[in-house]
């Protein structure tokens, strides 16, 4: 199903004509109301009127995660806060979160957007969307409500958590659609199936699954043990959150980018330059309809390619790959990102700690699980195991209220993490996605 | 009167406690009490050996996160009661005893146990006032 015929299926050629208008006229919004944006094209030589092609959208500089830190809180926004209805962040690098911020029309937008993403995964008016995804800062909870509300289907807020809640509320509601993580839904079927509830009897037909990276054979294992259609979701909060691209149900092959309201493009990480289509590099978005908090070459730091051949679906947006990697070190741990340098700097708060640590991800049970291990100096050194196991649960409970993820803490001998070339090996990721 | 002790932390990995004693053998130094203190990832192996210079450094140049702890040995009547009627002077006393482990040798007719309290001087102070023998760590390392 097609939620928006006209905007999803538009000749590719009327649908470049439409993001040019569009990006001319959010440049100029930016350059008048956002102090960075304007500082950034005058350092360049740009003017809005300059961008006369969309290929001349190459000459404006990245935007990166750095800036977003730097004019923390509001300092991107580019609608006053009277217009601004709606405010969302994500975790940042050193404890300082991203902040977005939406007008109504963008919320609008948004409803919209994952209202075609249900529509695309097999969704109608009629369907029951049981929504596991977290409500609060985090853009997935709200996102993919007001696009089950915008499409007309009826969505049960469940949020994350509190599983045998949520396999009695899948046995006696009868959805039909399930919104999570994929580790998250993995971890459910187990638990419900723990409870003597199959999902073979249970009523889903689809299941739209992101937040998190995971591979073709996962999506096997979710089909077989979830019995549904496993389809993939992408979305960030510096672009909107969820529904930025889909896959539809019927190819189940690259996801959607809806083109007429983010234009995407692909280059090299090394040297910035783009890259051809077909090509794998990271994946750089600029939002040319948002009003509150529009983003210009924001660089993502996924890994991807891009596809513009037409699809089964009818759809005419060009698709990305699913995400194969990234270009920092970035991890994601249960839909949390969390970067390595954001432990250590909770470590360095923990007063005789040195920074000699390492990040062990591992799935277990289909749920990420983080060990953290640190070596223990003859500072921190006591021969009473009741305080070492203190400073242990202290390091843990600092790491999950600065972060938002649970880890386990575990002391490790002087010189056991192994250093190579000076720098430690500071994560191993033995997760099989 | 105190005595020192080596304290010695350990991850929980097969062959740690052998590289431990392996290090002490090579240096010639002898184990004379020991009690090892663990959890599921690690543990902490406490030593009284007969030259603590010797072995800290052996072991802090093998790596090892090494610290040198203040005890109380203190000689235990070898019969029923023997123990109890110390504790209970500690007891009455509201000194806290952190843990505690028997010495191998003993010396005389006489038990030893090394205790870790929390308040070491008091601790010590108020056994011998009740007539209780403690030994001095020189004495310790020659039993």
């Amino acid at each position: 199903m097609i939620f928006n015929i006209e905007y999803e299926t538009m000749p590719r050629e009327a649908l470049e004509s439409i993001q040019l208008k569009r990006l001319q006229t959010v440049l100029s919004r930016v350059y008048a109301t956002v102090p960075f944006y304007k500082k950034k094209l005058d350092d360049a030589g740009i003017l809005p009127g300059d961008i006369k092609t969309l290929k001349d959208l190459e000459k404006i500089p990245f935007t990166t995660k750095q800036d977003l830190r730097d004019n923390y809180p509001f300092g991107m926004f580019a609608a006053p806060m009277a217009n601004v209805v709606r405010i969302h962040a994500s975790s940042g690098t050193t404890g300082q979160p991203t902040v977005v911020g939406y007008t109504a029309r963008d919320i609008n937008t948004w409803a919209e957007l994952m209202a075609r993403a249900l529509s695309a995964a097999g969704a109608s008016r009629g369907d029951i969307i049981h929504n596991a995804y977290g409500y609060g800062l985090f853009t997935g909870g709200l996102g993919v409500h007001y696009g089950a509300e915008k499409l007309g289907a009826s969505v049960i807020p469940v949020s994350g958590g509190n599983t045998k809640r949520q396999a009695i509320i899948m046995r006696d509601f009868k959805p039909t659609i399930l919104t999570a993580t994929p580790s998250y839904a993995l971890h459910l079927a187990e638990a419900a199936e723990e409870m003597g509830i199959s999902f073979k009897d249970l009523h889903f037909k689809a299941g739209i699954f992101g937040a998190e990276p995971w591979s073709e054979d996962m999506r096997e294992e979710i089909e077989r043990k979830l019995n549904l259609d496993a389809i993939d979701i992408y979305g960030l909060s510096e672009v909107m959150g969820p529904g930025v691209s889909i896959e539809c149900l019927e190819a189940k092959k690259g996801l959607h980018i809806f083109e007429d309201h983010f234009i995407p493009e692909i280059i090299n990480p090394e040297t910035g330059n783009a890259l051809p289509y077909g090509e794998a590099g990271e994946l750089v978005f600029t939002t040319i309809t948002k009003e509150a908090f529009p983003i210009l070459r924001y660089r993502t730091r996924d890994i991807t390619t891009l596809n513009p051949e037409p699809c089964i679906c009818g759809r005419t947006h060009v698709r990305m790959g699913k995400v194969s990697g990234r270009t920092d070190d970035m991890l994601i741990i249960r839909g949390v990102n969390v970067f390595p340098s954001q432990i250590e700097s909770v470590l360095m708060q923990v007063e005789g700690v040195e920074p000699h640590y390492q990040l062990i991800v591992d799935r277990k049970d289909n749920l990420d699980t983080l060990t953290v291990r640190v070596e223990i100096g003859e500072k921190l050194f006591s021969d009473e195991v009741k305080q070492l196991q203190e400073l242990e649960n202290r390091i843990s409970k600092d790491i999950k209220e600065t972060l938002g993820v649970s880890a386990k803490v575990k002391l490790a001998e002087p010189k056991s993490i192994a250093r190579s070339e000076g720098k430690a090996a500071r994560v191993v990721d033995n997760r099989k996605i | 009167m105190q005595a020192e002790q080596i304290s010695i932390f350990i991850e929980n990995k097969a062959g740690r406690l052998s590289d431990v004693t392996g290090i002490l053998a090579e240096a010639g130094i002898n184990i004379r009490a020991l009690a090892v203190a663990d959890t599921s990832d690690f543990g902490v192996l406490r030593l009284i050996v007969d030259n603590n210079a010797k072995a800290e450094e052996a072991l802090k140049n093998s790596g090892f996160t090494v610290r040198k702890t203040k005890v109380v040995a203190v000689k235990v009547e070898d019969k029923p009661g023997g123990l109890h009627r110390i504790l209970e002077i500690l007891k009455n006393a509201r000194i806290n005893v952190e843990y505690m482990y028997a010495f191998i040798q003993q010396s005389g007719d006489k038990a030893v146990m090394i205790f870790r309290f929390d308040q070491t001087g008091e601790a010590i102070k108020t056994l011998m006032d009740k007539g209780v023998t403690v030994i001095d760590g020189k004495t310790l390392s020659t039993l």
